[in-house]
C-alpha cells in the first residue's frame, strides 16, 4: 500500500485541461481569470490579499494563508472546500473577526472586520451550545446579550417553528440529538439577523442522512430570508447541493485554486447529470476522482 | 423523517433501577412490619426488661403537663419513630413508586431497632458498659428532659454562626475564584497567597482572630470564613479558567460583551466547579466551627460539648452529637438540593 503524496500547489484549475480528463461532458463554468470577483455592485464581503502564518509543535513557520482574496456578492451561498489544513477554517475565523490576518484586509459592507460581532453569525462544527442552557434561552442567547430580548421575545418562538424543534424548547442541549443541536446553532446565529452566516463545516460530525436533512433545512432558511452564507466544508456534494459558487482551496501554503459556479436552478438533484459533473471536476482538481497513478520512475 | 420525540428530555433521562422493580402488596406488608419490629423491639425491652442495676426510681421531669422519667421519655421517641415509619409505609403503599424506596429500607430499619433495644440493656438495664463513658439511649434522651431549651438555644447559636460564616465565605470565595480565573494579573499577585495561605487549617489563626476581632462571634465566623473561603475560591477559579474557548467564541459572534462572558458564559460553566467547593467547604466548616466553639465560645453545641465534659456529664455530650448529626445533616442535604436545582442542566449528563 503505498500512498502518493499529493502534488503540492501549482497544478490549479489547469488540470481539468490535461489531455487525460475527458472534457467532452457538459461542464459547469470553470473560472479561471486573475480576478474571479463578481462586479463590485452588490458586493457585500471582500478579502484582499490575506496573509496568515502560524507556528507549529515544532517551530516551523507554517503559512496558513497566502495572498487570498474573495468577494462575496448580497445573498449569494458560497462554499469554500478543500481538503484539512488548506486553511478554510482559518479564513472563515479570520471573516468572523474571531482571529487577525497578519496582511490584506477583510471588509463586511465598506466596513473593516476587526472584532467579532453579531452582524457576522457563525455556527461552529459541533459543541458551542452553552449545556447550561435549554433550547429556547440558547436561541434568545444573542438577543439577550444585546439588550433586546424585550422587544424582540416572539421571534424566538418563530426560530424555535422554523427549525422544527417545537417541543423541545425546555430541553438541554444534551437531550437532544446532533441534527437538531446543529439546527438551533443554525437559528441561534439567524434571529440576530447577521449581514452574513459563516457556517465552519456545521454538518461535518453528523450522519449522512441527518446531514442531506439539515441541507434541505438550511436551503429552505436560505431561500426565505436571503442571508448571504459562507460556508466551508469538505464535503464536495454539499458544496455542489447548496452553493451558488464554490472557492477550492489547497494547502501548503493555503491558497485559493479555482471557483466553480453552480448554475443548476434549485431543488438541485444530487444524482443529476449537470450535479456529476461538477462533482467530477472538483474532484479532479482535488486529485481525488481516483487512485493517484503511480510514478514514471516507481520500479 | 419525524426525528421528534414525544415527551422531549424526560424520556431521556434514565430513572434510577429501584422505579422499576414494583413490590407486591403482601410483600411490602411485611416490609412495613419489619420496620418497625425493631423499634417495637425496643420499646418492649425498655419496658418489660428489668432494671438490674441502680434500681433506684429514675428522676422524673414535668413538661407541658406531662411527666416523664428517662424511660417514659425514652419509650415516647420509639413510638413517634414507630408512627413516623408505619405512616411513611402507608403512604407509600399508596404511591407505587415510593414502595421500591422503602422495602430497601426495611432491614437497616429493624438492624437500627435492635441495636437500640441491645444498647438500652446492656447501657442502662444491665449496666455492663463502662459509666459514665457509655450512657445507655434512654439516659441521653434525659439530658433534653433536663435542659431542652438551653441545648436549643446552643444549637441556635451554632447554626447562626455557622450560617454567617459560611455564607460570606462561600461569597468571598467565589468572588476571589472570579478574580483569579478571569484576570491574568489577579491570577499573578492572589493565587499564590490564596495557595499558602488556604493550606493552613483555619483553626491556627484562632490565637490572632481573638486578640483582633471584637467578638468571640466575629473571631469565630472569621475563622470559618477563611476555611471556606479556599477550597471555593480555588475550584472557582478552575472553573473559569477552564471554560472552552468555543464558548466565548460563539457568545462574542452573537454580540456578547465582557459582561456576558463572565456572568452568562465563564460563571454557568464553573458552576459544577463551584458546588465541588462548596460541599467540600461544608466539611471543613463543620470542623472549624465546633473547634472554634470549643475553645473560646459563649455559646453552640461545641460550647455545650465542653462545658457538660467537664461535669463528667457524657450523656449530654452524646446528646449534642446527635444534635449534631442532625442538623449538619440537613444543611447538608440543603446544599444537595440547592445543587441539584442550579445544575438542573446536568441531569443524564454526568454520573452521579
Amino acid at each position: 500500500m503505498s500512498v502518493q503524496p499529493l502534488p503540492i500547489g501549482g497544478l490549479g484549475i489547469d488540470a481539468i485541461n490535461r489531455p487525460h480528463i475527458d472534457t467532452s461532458a457538459k461542464r459547469a463554468d470553470i473560472a479561471r481569470s486573475e480576478n474571479p470577483s463578481p462586479s463590485s455592485d452588490g458586493e457585500i464581503l471582500k478579502i484582499d490579499s490575506v496573509t496568515r502564518t502560524y507556528t507549529d509543535a515544532e517551530g516551523n513557520t507554517v503559512e496558513a494563508l497566502r495572498d487570498v482574496s474573495l468577494s462575496v456578492k448580497r445573498g449569494e451561498f458560497v462554499s469554500i472546500i478543500g481538503s484539512s489544513g488548506c486553511g478554510k477554517t482559518t479564513l472563515l475565523r479570520m471573516i468572523a473577526g474571531l482571529d487577525a490576518p497578519e496582511s490584506g484586509e477583510l471588509v463586511l459592507n465598506g466596513e473593516r472586520i476587526a472584532r467579532p460581532s453579531q452582524k457576522l453569525g457563525y455556527v461552529f462544527q459541533q459543541g458551542s451550545l452553552f449545556p447550561w442552557q435549554t433550547v429556547e434561552q440558547n436561541i434568545s442567547a444573542g438577543l439577550k446579550a444585546r439588550g433586546v430580548y424585550k422587544e424582540r421575545k416572539a421571534d424566538v418562538k418563530t426560530y424555535i417553528e422554523l427549525i422544527g424543534l417545537t417541543g423541545f424548547e425546555k430541553s438541554f442541549p444534551h437531550q437532544i440529538s446532533g441534527g437538531m443541536a446543529q439546527r438551533v446553532a443554525i437559528a441561534r446565529a439567524l434571529i440576530n439577523n447577521p449581514a452574513v452566516l459563516l457556517l465552519d463545516e456545521p454538518m461535518g460530525a453528523l450522519d449522512s442522512l441527518t446531514r442531506a436533512d439539515i441541507q434541505c433545512k438550511l436551503l429552505e432558511l436560505w431561500k426565505k430570508r436571503n442571508t448571504t452564507m459562507v460556508l466551508v466544508t469538505h464535503d464536495v456534494d454539499e458544496a455542489i447541493f447548496l452553493s451558488d459558487r464554490i472557492v477550492i482551496m489547497t494547502p501548503r501554503p493555503g491558497k485559493i485554486q479555482g471557483f466553480i459556479s453552480v448554475k443548476i436552478p434549485h431543488p438541485r438533484h444530487r444524482g443529476g447529470i449537470e450535479f456529476l459533473s461538477i462533482r467530477r471536476d472538483i474532484l479532479e482538481v482535488l486529485h481525488l476522482a481516483r487512485a493517484n497513478p503511480a510514478p514514471e520512475y516507481m520500479i | 423523517m419525524n426525528l421528534r420525540k414525544k415527551s422531549g428530555g424526560a424520556a431521556l433521562v434514565f430513572s434510577g433501577s429501584a422505579a422499576n422493580k414494583t413490590v407486591s402488596n403482601a410483600k411490602f406488608i411485611w416490609m412495613m412490619a419489619a420496620s418497625v419490629a425493631g423499634f417495637l423491639l425496643a420499646l418492649l425491652a425498655n419496658a418489660f426488661f428489668p432494671q438490674a442495676a441502680h434500681s433506684a426510681a429514675f428522676k422524673e421531669y414535668t413538661a407541658l403537663g406531662v411527666t416523664l422519667d428517662m424511660n417514659g421519655a425514652y419509650r415516647l421517641t420509639l413510638a413517634l419513630l414507630i408512627a413516623l415509619y408505619a405512616g411513611g409505609g402507608i403512604f407509600a403503599y399508596f404511591a407505587p413508586s415510593g414502595r421500591a424506596k422503602y422495602a430497601k429500607r426495611a432491614a437497616f430499619l429493624f438492624a437500627l431497632g435492635a441495636a437500640l433495644a441491645l444498647w438500652d440493656i446492656f447501657g442502662t438495664k444491665l449496666s455492663l458498659l463502662p459509666q459514665p463513658f457509655f450512657p445507655g439511649p434512654a439516659k441521653i434522651i434525659e439530658s433534653f428532659l433536663i435542659e431542652g431549651g438551653y441545648i436549643w438555644q446552643n444549637t441556635l447559636y451554632s447554626l447562626r454562626l455557622f450560617a454567617v460564616g459560611f455564607l460570606a465565605g462561600v461569597a468571598f470565595g467565589i468572588g476571589t475564584g472570579i478574580l483569579i480565573g478571569w484576570f491574568p494579573k489577579a491570577y499573578y499577585w492572589v493565587y499564590p497567597v490564596l495557595k499558602t495561605t488556604g493550606v493552613i487549617p483555619a483553626v491556627a489563626w484562632m490565637p490572632f482572630a481573638l486578640t483582633l476581632f471584637p467578638t468571640p462571634f466575629s473571631a469565630a465566623a472569621f475563622l470559618i470564613i477563611i476555611c471556606v473561603w479556599f477550597p471555593v475560591a480555588s475550584l472557582t477559579a478552575a472553573g473559569i479558567s477552564g471554560t472552552p474557548k468555543t464558548y466565548f467564541e460563539a457568545a462574542r459572534t452573537l454580540g456578547a460583551k465582557t459582561p456576558y462572558l463572565v456572568f452568562r458564559v465563564a460563571i454557568p460553566h464553573a458552576m459544577p466547579n463551584i458546588f465541588t467547593g462548596i460541599s467540600t467547604a461544608t466539611a471543613f466548616a463543620f470542623t472549624t466551627l465546633v473547634i472554634a466553639e470549643m475553645m473560646g465560645q459563649p455559646g453552640g453545641l461545641g460550647y455545650y460539648i465542653n462545658a457538660s465534659k467537664v461535669w463528667s456529664a457524657y450523656y449530654k455530650v452524646f446528646a449534642a452529637i446527635v444534635v449534631m448529626a442532625i442538623l449538619f445533616s440537613v444543611i447538608m442535604r440543603a446544599l444537595e438540593l440547592v445543587r441539584g436545582r442550579v445544575l438542573r442542566w446536568q441531569k443524564g449528563m454526568v454520573k452521579s
